[in-house]
């Protein structure tokens, strides 16, 4: 549905985005991910027509946006960063402002008052858009997308700035979405593209890195495990006791401490589950466990060792002028989830030697 | 084109400046015409279109000044920018709209015209016969006023678009508008200037005939003397072309920055 191919941008000698591709399938929903600054927006905003690529290709549905900008443009709803609100007008009025300016052929009250339905702003139609909150405001920019049905729908930084309760009704309204709808989301939440993708692209100074479907990356970080214990005891002793547990790839004695018990850091290798093993361990030394939790690898760590990683092997390849004529797609693709691999895998060989480390 | 000249056309009285604009525009226009026409009791309307004309100095950039810089500031820009519409239907939808609200204005300042016919009706009605139609506003000059104040409108409206897509604040959009349309409609008055002994304050001939030709006003006198002047519509309907142009490029560059 959506083609990106071989996309650079420059903002004069600043590269904001350097050989990007990717594809994305009717009915997916794609995330892009990336620090602030990776070039997620300027990526968002070519595909909308709002800006041109230096060179390289965006095609919606087959249709060239910057050939065919008006036919292309019908097929999208965009979502900027800032909602594009007219504080003056009230909702409904808004929404009939884009229906007009789409240039649609639905049966208007009808659509709209779905579209109302849909993310809920039924209660507000009336009201003026300067006295709505920012987390209505938001649903208003995303009625605004909606509005004329597009087949694509592209949503830059969808849930910043709202409340937990209002980010978790954001993300339904877009898995909803992408039940018929193609939707491509940016954002620099992990935990978002995890609760809402289908597959994840990560940007990272202007390079794609990764390009996974989302399971397979929950996939490559579930190796390892990591547990947080509160135990009481000499902490010397205590830490080397850990340490040489089976199965424990890294134990680490952390600042925290509750009461007499301090609390310590447990890796473990291969997914294993050493809390058992824990309990009795400490029982025999008559240590007292008063609190044990499992954290887990977060893909917070994931995508900052990939993003790392890229950064690495981005500094050993050659000049800029040389790489671009070799690179073609496959480059792009084997250096995205090989990165994900490559860390996985060191992790559980690093755990497997039963080396320890500080990070 | 449509949906974007509605918008603006009703953002102008959902806003309190399209009220602002065309009271301060009504106003004064019958101000001017009470001191250029009733109280110097002259049939001639020529110097209250003069001064009319002046005054778009600083009422123009009233209506123009929000056109792009508050979309660009309250970044709503996107949304007509990701919109299937081209950005000449973009800009002239809202060059339609200020065109419009302009246009009601000056309209609604015809009313002026209403006391002085009651005077010219009764004056009449007191002389002889032969004298009769001597008496009265001549209705070509006043027609040639209206159309030719419509006409710098619409190019001056252009120039105030313009300055208003370069820039995301509105204030220094005005400023900036007052300065550029003041020069291009009062630069004429240059000319004009002498000095003690009666000699123009501008030597050269040539320098005079340029700066007539570049401004807004000299261009203007014909129509005030009831002349339809085609090099004059031709003039100020390539202002508002060349400065639409302009904006469009602007939109089109940023894209391409």
């Amino acid at each position: 549905m959506i083609r990106i191919e071989h996309l650079v941008k420059n903002y004069g000698s600043v590269c904001a985005l350097d050989d990007v591709s990717f594809t994305v399938e009717a009915g997916e929903i794609v995330g892009l991910l990336g620090p602030n600054g990776a070039g997620k927006s300027t990526a968002m905003n070519i595909l909308t027509g709002c800006l041109s690529s230096t060179s390289g290709k965006a095609m919606i549905d087959g249709v060239d946006i910057l050939s065919d900008p008006l036919r292309a443009k019908k097929l999208i709803g965009y979502l900027p960063e800032q909602p594009p609100l007219y504080p003056d007008m009230t909702v409904w009025e808004y929404l009939n402002f884009c229906y007009d300016l789409k240039g649609c052929r639905l049966d208007r009250e009808k659509h709209l008052r779905e579209v109302c339905d849909t993310v809920r702003l039924g209660d507000v139609a009336g009201r003026l858009i300067r006295h709505l909150s920012k987390g209505y405001r938001q649903r208003v920019g995303i009625a605004q997308a909606m509005v004329g049905d597009p087949k694509v729908m592209i949503f830059d930084e969808p849930t910043v700035g709202l409340d937990p309760k209002q980010i978790i009704e954001v993300r339904n309204l877009i898995r909803g979405l992408g039940r018929a709808h193609t939707v491509v989301l940016s954002t620099h939440l992990l935990s978002e593209v995890q609760a809402v993708c289908d597959r994840i692209v990560i940007i990272n100074k202007g390079r794609i890195v990764a390009n996974e479907k989302t399971e397979r990356i929950a996939a490559a970080v579930s190796g390892s495990r990591r547990f947080r214990a509160k135990i009481c005891g000499p902490q010397a002793a205590v830490l080397q006791a850990l340490q040489n547990m089976p199965g424990v790839a890294r134990a680490e004695a952390l600042a925290e401490r509750d009461g007499d018990a301090g609390a310590y850091a447990l890796e473990t290798s291969e997914g294993l589950d050493v809390r058992k093993k824990l309990f009795y361990l400490l029982a025999e030394r008559g240590w007292a466990l008063v609190g044990l939790e499992a954290t887990g690898v977060d893909l917070e760590d994931v995508f900052l060792s990939v993003v790392e990683t890229s950064e690495q092997s981005g500094a050993k390849r050659a000049p800029r002028g040389a790489r671009r004529t070799r690179r073609g797609k496959e480059t792009a693709e084997e250096t995205l989830g090989a990165a994900l691999y490559e860390e996985a895998d060191s992790r559980r060989k690093e755990a497997a030697a039963g080396k320890t480390d500080e990070d | 084109m449509r949906a974007i000249y509605k918008k603006e056309l009703r953002s102008y009285f959902i806003n309190p400046i399209g009220y602002i604009y065309l009271g301060v525009f009504l106003v004064a226009s019958a101000v001017l015409f009470y001191f250029t026409v009733l109280s110097s009791a002259t049939y001639s309307t020529a110097g209250y279109f003069t001064f009319l004309v002046a005054a778009l100095t600083v009422l123009i950039p009233l209506l123009t000044m929000r056109l792009f810089a508050e979309e660009k500031k309250m970044r709503t820009e996107q949304l007509l920018l990701t919109a299937p519409v081209t950005l000449t239907g973009m800009v002239l939808g809202k060059y339609f709209a200020a065109l419009t609200v302009y246009a009601a204005g000056v309209l609604g300042s015809c009313l002026n015209f209403i006391p002085l016919s009651f005077i010219a009706a009764a004056e009449r009605a007191d002389t002889t016969e032969t004298l009769r139609s001597t008496i009265g506003p001549v209705p070509g000059e006043i027609i040639g006023g209206v159309v030719a104040l419509l006409l710098v409108g619409a190019a001056l409206i252009a120039v105030g678009i313009f300055i208003s897509s370069l820039t995301e604040n509105q204030l220094s959009a005005a400023v900036v508008s007052i300065g550029v349309i003041g020069a291009m409609t009062l630069i004429g008055l240059l000319t004009q200037i002498t000095d003690a002994n009666g000699q123009p304050w501008i030597r050269f001939a040539w320098i005079r005939t340029v700066l007539n030709w570049v401004s807004v006003l000299g261009r203007f006198a014909n129509f005030t003397n009831g002349i339809f002047d085609f090099a004059a519509v031709f003039y100020y309907l390539s202002i508002a072309f060349v400065f639409l142009f302009l904006t469009v490029r602007v939109y089109e560059k940023r894209r391409w920055r």
